[in-house]
């Protein structure tokens, strides 16, 4: 490697960090993707053969030819899925370009494995350990995303499970990590080749069996992990290939993502291990919490929850992915303008990981220009709650569910929620009395001073903002 | 073998631990579609792949890898930018 690619190698490790770090604040978010997408063009400019001259000044072949139309082919693909996608669809479009990397990673270290499986003297033992750690991670993290993308897209989105998963889990995962360990060491010749291939199937498979079981509210969990893993897989073809600026980049994501993971399970309150192993809402917990419900649902009418709102001095809105779903933002908005005009007090309380992603009503609001400072944190909210004349949840279920505060028996217990049951009197926005994400039971729905007002947000919304008018 | 490479590795480690130490959790989602894009990288290795294929097969698995990898790394800032769009509009409001 000649000094000028290292010192453009060196530029673009410090645009990627710096990238991150600005992606972590609010205020330099969007800066930090760019400078990132600028250092990643910089990389590809530098990019040369290991050790040879500039990919870019190479003799053009028919190989060169196949480069150009796939990156045109992948430039297409990314921009028609990152540009089509519906604000509420974002974490499964993400979970699918995770994927396809992660496939990538894996065809990559196959490639180079299986060319040095027919070189007569073999791979170093250390190489091979990379491809094939890329290999089995970036084939896993390639099914393991698609099933994601499926569960969030609401396919099998309830955890599948059946007895003895963990048990098969664990033998496929010991074949294919003796499989790798002896293809470390005996990398050449015709078995290995046929070692490797059923190495990449049951990695293949075994991304499928590990995210199966685990339940679509747990996805965006999932997908950070997957991600964390890509990169992971990124570094280890890039240490395989010789690729400086792919390890700083993979490991990077590998690392930081691993982080992530932990502080969105921190978020929930709840232990990576039992993200991945204990499916939510699998076992008896969450049928044994249903039994307690005390009380009746006492609907209400749009007219009549007007004028509740309309005579209150604060109001809180907790909103949720039934609102999401329902693309119901602007009618929110106009329903706290409305009630503004009227002189009461309205704020937004943001729980961490409602809607499907974390961050995603703060996105919904903001989209429908609802102002920064009424969007209140639930940490921040949470005291003042029994102040508050008139809660109006909107399409929120698991992340108002007091059973989380008091039923140590339910799945949830211990996850920090909107203590919504406090205020002096609550109204649910909901299309019917199914249970949430999680499967749970929500006692809030039956206390005395709530009342249920069904129906599709939007149409209900609408309602509430022409009986404010009205009235 | 090139033992700088582990070292660079080890190092980078911490770097991405470090450098997202406290982020607020409405960040966590672009955060998570920013460094997807980021291990998009893997583009390189297709090409760098590609570049060197001599069999048919080669060829398909590493024109399918360039397909990925360039979709990975386009549509990952793209989808990540659009995210963030909708923080730079709250701002002004």
């Amino acid at each position: 490697m000649n000094t000028l690619i290292a010192l453009i190698y060196i530029g673009v490790a410090v645009l990627f960090i710096i990238g991150i770090k600005f992606l972590s604040s609010p205020k330099t978010a969007r800066m930090g993707n760019l400078i990132a997408a600028a250092g990643m063009f910089v990389a590809l400019l530098a990019l040369h053969q290991p050790g040879g001259p500039s990919v870019w000044t190479h003799v053009w072949t028919f190989n060169y030819t196949l480069i150009a139309v796939g990156i045109v082919a992948g430039l297409v693909i990314g921009a028609i899925g990152a540009y089509s996608v519906k604000m509420t669809a974002m974490p499964q479009m993400v979970a699918l370009f995770n994927g396809l990397g992660g496939g990538a990673a894996a065809l990559v270290a196959s490639q180079e494995f299986l060319r040095g499986a027919h070189n007569p003297d073999g791979i170093a033992a250390l190489l091979a350990g990379a491809m094939l750690f890329a290999t089995l991670i970036g084939s896993l993290s390639f099914t393991g995303s698609i099933i994601a993308y499926l569960k969030l897209q609401g396919k099998f989105e309830k955890p599948h499970t059946f007895p003895g998963q963990n048990f098969l889990n664990g033998v496929v995962l010991l074949v294919i990590l003796v499989l790798g360990a002896w293809l470390t060491l005996q990398a050449s010749g015709g078995n290995a080749v046929t070692a490797f291939a059923v190495m990449f199937l049951l990695s293949l498979f075994f991304g499928v069996a590990m995210v199966l079981p685990i339940g679509g509210a747990d996805m965006p969990v999932v997908i950070s992990l997957l991600n964390s893993f890509t990169g992971l897989a990124v570094a280890a073809d890039g240490f395989a290939i010789n690729n400086l600026a792919m390890v700083v980049a993979g490991t990077l994501v590998g690392s930081s993502g691993t982080l992530l993971t932990l502080l969105m399970c921190k978020a929930m309150n709840r232990p990576v291990t039992n993200v991945l192993f204990g499916a939510f809402g699998s076992g008896g917990g969450g049928k044994a919490a249903a039994g307690g419900v005390a009380g009746t649902v006492k609907p209400i009418q749009a007219d009549e929850a007007a004028l509740l709102l309309s005579y209150a001095q604060r109001v809180v809105i907790v909103p949720g992915y039934g609102m999401a779903v329902a693309q119901a933002q602007h009618q929110v908005r106009e329903l706290s303008e409305e009630l503004g005009k009227r002189g009461v007090e309205v704020q937004f309380a943001i729980h961490p990981v409602a809607g499907r992603m974390p961050g995603h009503m703060n996105v919904l609001l903001a989209e429908a220009n609802v102002p920064y400072d009424q969007l209140i944190e639930m940490e921040q909210i949470n005291p003042s709650m029994d102040r508050v004349d008139v809660c109006l949840v909107i399409g929120a279920n698991d992340v108002v569910n007091p059973a989380a505060r008091e039923e140590k028996t339910s799945p949830i217990y211990g996850m920090p929620v909107i203590e919504a049951d406090r205020c002096k009197a609550t109204i649910v926005l909901k299309r019917s009395m199914a249970a949430g994400f999680a499967g749970i039971e929500n006692h809030l729905f039956y206390k005395d001073n709530t009342r249920m007002l069904f129906g599709d947000a939007k149409a209900s919304l609408n309602a509430l903002v022409a009986a404010v008018k009205a009235g | 073998m090139d033992t700088n490479i582990l070292f660079i590795f080890i190092l980078s480690i911490f770097v991405g631990i470090e450098v997202i130490s406290k982020v607020p959790s409405m960040l966590h989602t672009p955060l998570m579609s920013g460094t997807n894009a980021i291990h998009g990288i893997i583009l390189f290795g297709g090409i760098l792949v590609l570049a060197d294929a001599a069999t048919p097969l080669a060829l398909a698995l590493g024109f399918i890898a360039v397909v990925f990898g360039s979709a990975n790394v386009f549509g990952g800032f793209m989808v990540t930018d659009r995210m963030l769009q909708m923080f730079k509009k709250k701002k002004q409001s």
